[in-house]
């Protein structure tokens, strides 16, 4: 398996078994990740972090992952100081960026833009979200969660609950949950359902799937409850947006009912649909899912440097 | 020549086996009648033939080119250039659906980075050929209407 030079635009560009490399080599990253060992593994390299639009999981992981393995980072966390204000295109910030790192991570608001900015640079481009499209390091950290807290990805039943016609996170995971065969059922509204296109290519990689409109049903038998945040703006009408909120609030009450050993994970920012009274108990992922990314990220980078095989 | 309903001509190109009701569509990919000086064009749609319903179009005096044949290909896979010369068939090529398509659709995504001021040209991949499905490369989404995405 050679990852040194490769593009991480869509977790599609990744078979089963480099996912579970990436994974692995993750798992041995955690007690640099946590800062109780230290590394240099990256040591003389640069990577450039552009940001063109804001984020703050996403950067911070990331520059603490190439910091954490000895390298250095230059970049932008906001397009508004830079040439793209004065209209140059992203393939020219990307050709001149390139002259100056060894990797580029990158969020655009467009979708396709990763892909196009890997066309024109020869580093290794990684895809930190374009627009509604991909965001493969999340649904990577996602998996690694998954695994690490279940011991297995493909045993599980995993809900998807909330925004899963517009959210870009649970596309691109019910793919890779579909990879490795996973259990899953999307839980929405009708009108936030998942786009048939997804269900179609999921079903045809061999995945179970099942819809279900009522959370207190899909607890029962999931091992994990990934809820995403719904979006007020998709809704019209704000009483419909009201209605919705309300059904899918995840509290104690809720997971009384819920298989044991359920995870709950939110790839954050999360407003209504989680409960505070949750965070300290042991159905809280979401904050250790956070921190994964650093573990993930520092794998992404050390491959597609070379640093490690 | 049994099959002609109209009158035959000396020198041009018949595009046979359009799919029947995309005879408009392959004009406008031909860009008819802006860019015919004095030749005559004739469309026939939806005529029997020996496999199935299908348009004709014949232009006089024209030649197509290998760019207008690509585009044609898109909304008429099963299309058949014929190029007449002296009232005869001379050449016949069926028309091919490339495996990618560069610079003939644009997507219809309006958030693709293809519709920006980037330097690079629509691109799609061919997901399927019968029906055909087409995807963009850059924001993968498929393109629903193809004839309405051609430049
Ligand atoms: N001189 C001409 N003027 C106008 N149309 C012509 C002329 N010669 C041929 N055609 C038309 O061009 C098409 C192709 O002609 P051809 O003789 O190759 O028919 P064919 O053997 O039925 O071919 P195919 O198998 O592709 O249908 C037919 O639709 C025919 O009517
Ligand atoms: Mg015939
Ligand atoms: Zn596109």
């Amino acid at each position: 398996m050679n990852f040194k030079g490769r593009d991480i635009v869509s977790i599609k560009d990744l078979t089963e078994e480099e996912i579970l490399h990436i994974l692995d080599i993750a798992e041995g990253m955690v007690p640099i990740a946590r800062g109780e060992e230290k590394s240099n593994l990256l040591e003389g390299n640069i990577m450039a972090s552009l940001f063109f639009e804001p984020s703050t999981r996403t950067r911070l992981s990331f520059e603490a992952a190439m910091k954490r393995l000895g390298g250095n980072v230059i970049g932008f966390a906001r397009p508004g100081a830079t040439s793209i204000q004065k209209g140059e295109s992203l393939a020219d910030t990307i050709r001149t960026a390139e002259s100056y790192c060894d990797v580029i991570v990158m969020r655009h608001p467009q979708e396709g833009s990763a892909r196009m900015a890997a066309e024109f640079a020869s580093v290794p481009i990684i895809n930190g979200g374009d627009g509604a499209g991909h965001h493969p390091t999340q649904c990577l950290l996602d998996l690694f969660t998954i695994k690490k807290e279940k011991g297995d990805i493909g045993k599980n039943k995993v809900a998807l609950v909330g925004d899963l016609k517009y959210g870009r996170t649970v596309h691109s995971l019910a793919y890779a949950l579909a990879m490795f065969k996973a259990e899953m059922v999307f839980v929405a509204p009708e009108q936030l359902q998942m786009p048939s296109e997804v269900v179609e290519e999921c079903k045809a990689m061999g995945a179970t799937i099942s819809f279900e409109t009522d959370l207190e049903k899909a607890v029962e038998d999931a091992d994990v409850l990934y809820v995403t945040r719904i979006q007020k703006e998709r809704f019209p009408d704000p009483e419909e947006y009201n209605k919705v909120v309300g059904i899918y609030k995840v509290d104690k009450k809720l997971l009384e009912n819920a298989k044991k050993g359920i995870i709950v994970m939110h790839p954050l920012p999360r407003v209504y649909e989680i409960a505070p009274e949750i965070d300290n108990t042991e159905y809280a992922s979401y904050f250790r899912q956070a921190f994964n990314g650093v573990p993930v990220r520092m794998a992404i980078l050390a491959l597609v440097l070379g640093g490690i095989k | 020549m049994k099959e002609l309903k109209i009158q035959p001509i000396k020198n041009g190109t018949v595009i046979d086996h359009i799919t029947p009701g995309n005879a408009l569509k392959v004009l406008k990919i031909l860009k008819i009648p802006e860019n015919v000086s004095d030749s005559i064009v004739s469309a026939v749609m939806n005529v029997e033939s020996k496999r199935g319903r299908k348009d004709i179009v014949k232009i006089e005096n024209r030649e197509l080119k290998a760019s207008e044949v690509d585009k044609i290909a898109l909304i008429a896979p099963n299309a058949t250039i014929n190029i007449i010369r002296d009232y005869e068939v001379a050449e016949k090529h069926h028309v091919v659906v490339p495996d990618e398509i560069v610079g003939i659709v644009k997507c219809a995504n309006p958030n693709c980075i293809s519709n920006s001021k980037e330097p690079i040209q629509p691109r799609f991949i061919v997901k399927s050929r019968e029906p055909l499905r087409i995807k963009c490369f850059y924001c993968e989404r498929e393109l629903e209407d193809i004839s309405s995405g051609l430049m």
